[in-house]
């Protein structure tokens, strides 16, 4: 396991709570946005594409509205999170991203196995045959159960070509 | 008695032997998916939903909603014995659960858990049984104003009977409707909201959210509370069992209580969540030993799962009868039923009667079939927990990878899966409920083409949702269940401000 640290220091819970108000809000404008693109009038079928989005839209902006009043006012003085913990997030986050963007080039059964190993490596820190019988037996597992017995195709790269699956 | 005859077809369905081999794989895969963290109930038949596509649909959602019983039964597991809560249904189990397994008396309170569950779903079910078919008739009669009012009594009894802010719930609910939205819209055939993203066509899958919001933003809470499972032993003989059940009848009327609490929090999209922990409440008021709750009781252990059991179940009613799904569960099943090319709602009862009665047939025996499977594997799920976090959440990431790519064979869905994941993180640590967004990913587009046929046929004028009795009443209860929450807001600032 990664060291936690034992500082309490971290973001607030109000600053989040204010970004994510905010964050909704502009999401809020964009649906606004996009649906006067797509007309929010009377057509000649009936109401637009627009027009129901827009009041979606519409109501995402004003509850966001409240959401970022409500969280203005009250203070707690709560933490969203520690630093540590974030770290720990991240850990998980950033490799995530890693391993699904590389998924479409090498595919998924490479891409779970080196996922697999490394998690279980850096914040697990297994033994390397414990390691290794896990991320070779998962995807294989897999392989059988989908690709086998379900018949669903999963994506592949330039190895288990090499192989000929 | 046309009803009886189509249910015997219907254990005529369920009792076929693939269709049991199938009940069984899908209760034991569902308690795994309960006692995993990370892996709940919905995102659980979400990953495994592709794999069903090539099966007939009958032996599809009899796989599927035995996997939503087993993980209605699983949390409960992790509940007693580690204090984990597997689901957050179950997180009222731990308060009298845990201390019972301290005391020595695990065996007691997993007998009394599963029971409990048992006896919650065959009430709901028995419920269904009777009640969904007329449900299902009165429904034929809705026009696009009516179905509306329903879609619109349920999303407003979610502003009201959530424990979220009501503008959290509201703006989580929107934002759904808002991503449903996206893509081809299916009444004019105009592009919306896509921006020129190719990938953006056919709009978000629901299937994709779910996986994402529930199962990565879980892994993502999880790990940021860096669990360790410290785990205790279980072991469950006959003799504790038939025990504990000689006990079980002398508390009919806290079983009973809370049948009925979880019959109407399921019926109405709240959910078990919330129904375990009220009917955990007042049984703890009205009970002879209430003092006592908390520190061991074992009716303390039977409100609350009765309750989340019968919730869970009963979310299942409105989906078949009405097409609106009780619960995030619920919601995912629909999505499976559309994919297979049903259209759910009160047609089923008349189209599909094989369907239906076969998945009712199949929560009777499915139910009955888990609480066998859970009483004589205990000790094997609870050390499924003991496996350490850093192998089972690599596991849980790349099977979630697999469900998201399946859904449409799409690379570009499993990016999608984990920016759902890491907003779902964000907005549960904001106390943003996920369950109304992913009902209104699911519902948003039903919902919006009621609304606009009702209005089509009205010329715009917004009077035609009070234009007769049976739609006037429906709408008036949605504003009810709106106005509610306002009313309780009120009161609780009005208190805040005095104190």
């Amino acid at each position: 396991m990664t060291e936690r640290s034992r500082s309490d220091a971290g973001p607030a819970h109000k600053t989040l709570e204010i970004g994510m108000a905010l964050l909704i809000g502009v999401f809020g404008l964009i649906v606004i946005f996009g649906s006067l693109k797509a007309g929010i009038n009377w057509g000649a079928e009936g109401p637009r594409a627009g027009f129901f989005p827009f009041y979606v839209g519409a109501a995402i902006v004003g509850a966001s509205a409240l959401n970022l009043w409500h969280a203005q006012r009250d203070d707690d003085g709560r933490l969203f999170a520690e630093w540590g913990q974030l770290r720990q997030v991240m850990s998980v986050v950033v490799p995530t991203a890693i391993y699904v963007g590389s998924m479409p080039f090498i595919g998924l059964y490479v891409a779970s196995m080196v996922f697999i190993a490394w998690f279980m490596r850096w914040l697990g820190g297994y033994r390397w045959l414990t390691i290794a019988a896990i991320a070779i037996g998962m995807p294989v597992v897999t392989y059988l159960v989908f690709e086998r017995w379900f018949l669903v195709p999963l994506p592949k790269g330039p190895i288990e070509e090499w192989f000929g699956l | 008695m046309e009803e009886l005859a189509n249910l015997f077809h219907g254990f005529a369905v369920a009792l076929q032997p693939y269709n049991i081999m199938l009940m069984v794989i899908g209760i034991t895969l569902g308690v795994i998916i309960g006692v995993l963290p990370g892996l709940g109930g919905a995102n659980g038949v979400a990953i495994l939903l592709p794999l069903t596509f090539s099966m007939p649909p009958t032996s599809a959602i009899i796989m599927l909603s035995c996997i939503y019983w087993g993980a209605l039964f699983g949390g409960a597991i992790t509940s007693i014995l580690f204090n984990i809560p597997g689901e957050p249904w179950s997180v009222a189990t731990t308060f009298d659960g845990y201390p019972m397994a301290q005391q020595g008396k695990p065996g007691e309170a997993l007998t009394a858990a599963f029971t409990s569950s048992f006896v919650g779903a065959l009430f709901a079910v028995i419920m269904i049984t009777l009640v969904a078919p007329l449900v299902a008739s009165f429904a034929l009669r809705f026009g696009p104003a009516e179905k509306f009012a329903v879609y619109f009594l349920a999303f407003c009894s979610f502003v009201g009977l959530s424990k979220e802010p009501p503008f959290k719930t509201i703006a989580a609910m929107m934002i759904g409707f808002a991503l449903a939205a996206v893509g081809l819209d299916s009444i004019t055939g105009q592009l919306r909201l896509t921006f020129g993203v190719t990938e953006l066509l056919n709009g978000f899958d629901f299937l994709i959210a779910v996986i994402g919001l529930f199962g990565i933003g879980e892994i993502l809470l999880t790990m940021e509370e860096g669990l360790a499972f410290r785990g205790g032993k279980a072991s469950i003989n006959l003799r504790v069992v038939l025990q504990t059940w000689r006990e079980l009848p002398g508390y009919w009327m806290t079983s009973l209580r809370s049948c009925l609490i979880g019959c109407w929090m399921g019926v109405t999209p709240a959910g078990a969540t919330p129904a375990s922990f009220m009917s955990y409440g007042i049984a703890k008021r009205l009970a002879r030993r209430g003092n006592n709750f908390g520190k061991g009781e074992v009716e303390g252990v039977i409100a609350p799962e009765t309750a989340a059991h019968a919730a869970g179940t009963a979310a299942l009613l409105p989906m078949l009868s009405l097409g609106v799904p009780g619960s995030p569960t619920a919601a995912v099943l629909l999505g499976g039923l559309l994919i297979w090319g049903l259209q759910p709602g009160p047609m089923l009862f008349v189209e599909q009667k094989e369907f239906v009665w076969g998945l009712i047939a199949s929560m009777y025996l499915g139910n009955l079939a888990g609480l066998i499977v859970v009483l004589t594997c205990v000790p094997i799920f609870a050390a499924i927990l003991r496996v350490p976090f850093g192998i089972i959440a690599p596991l849980i990431l790349v099977l979630c990878a697999i469900g998201a790519y399946s859904v449409h064979n799409s690379t570009f869905d499993v990016m999608l899966m984990l920016v759902f994941g890491v907003i779902g993180y964000l907005l549960k640590k904001c106390n943003y409920p996920l369950a109304p967004l992913v009902l209104a990913i699911v519902l948003g587009d039903k919902a919006e083409e009621a609304f606009r046929q009702s209005l089509l046929g009205s010329q715009g004028s917004l009077g035609v949702f009070f234009s007769n009795g049976l739609v006037s009443t429906i709408m008036a209860l949605g504003l009810v269940a709106l106005f509610w929450s306002a009313i309780q807001e009120g009161y609780s600032r009005l208190r805040m401000s005095m104190a």
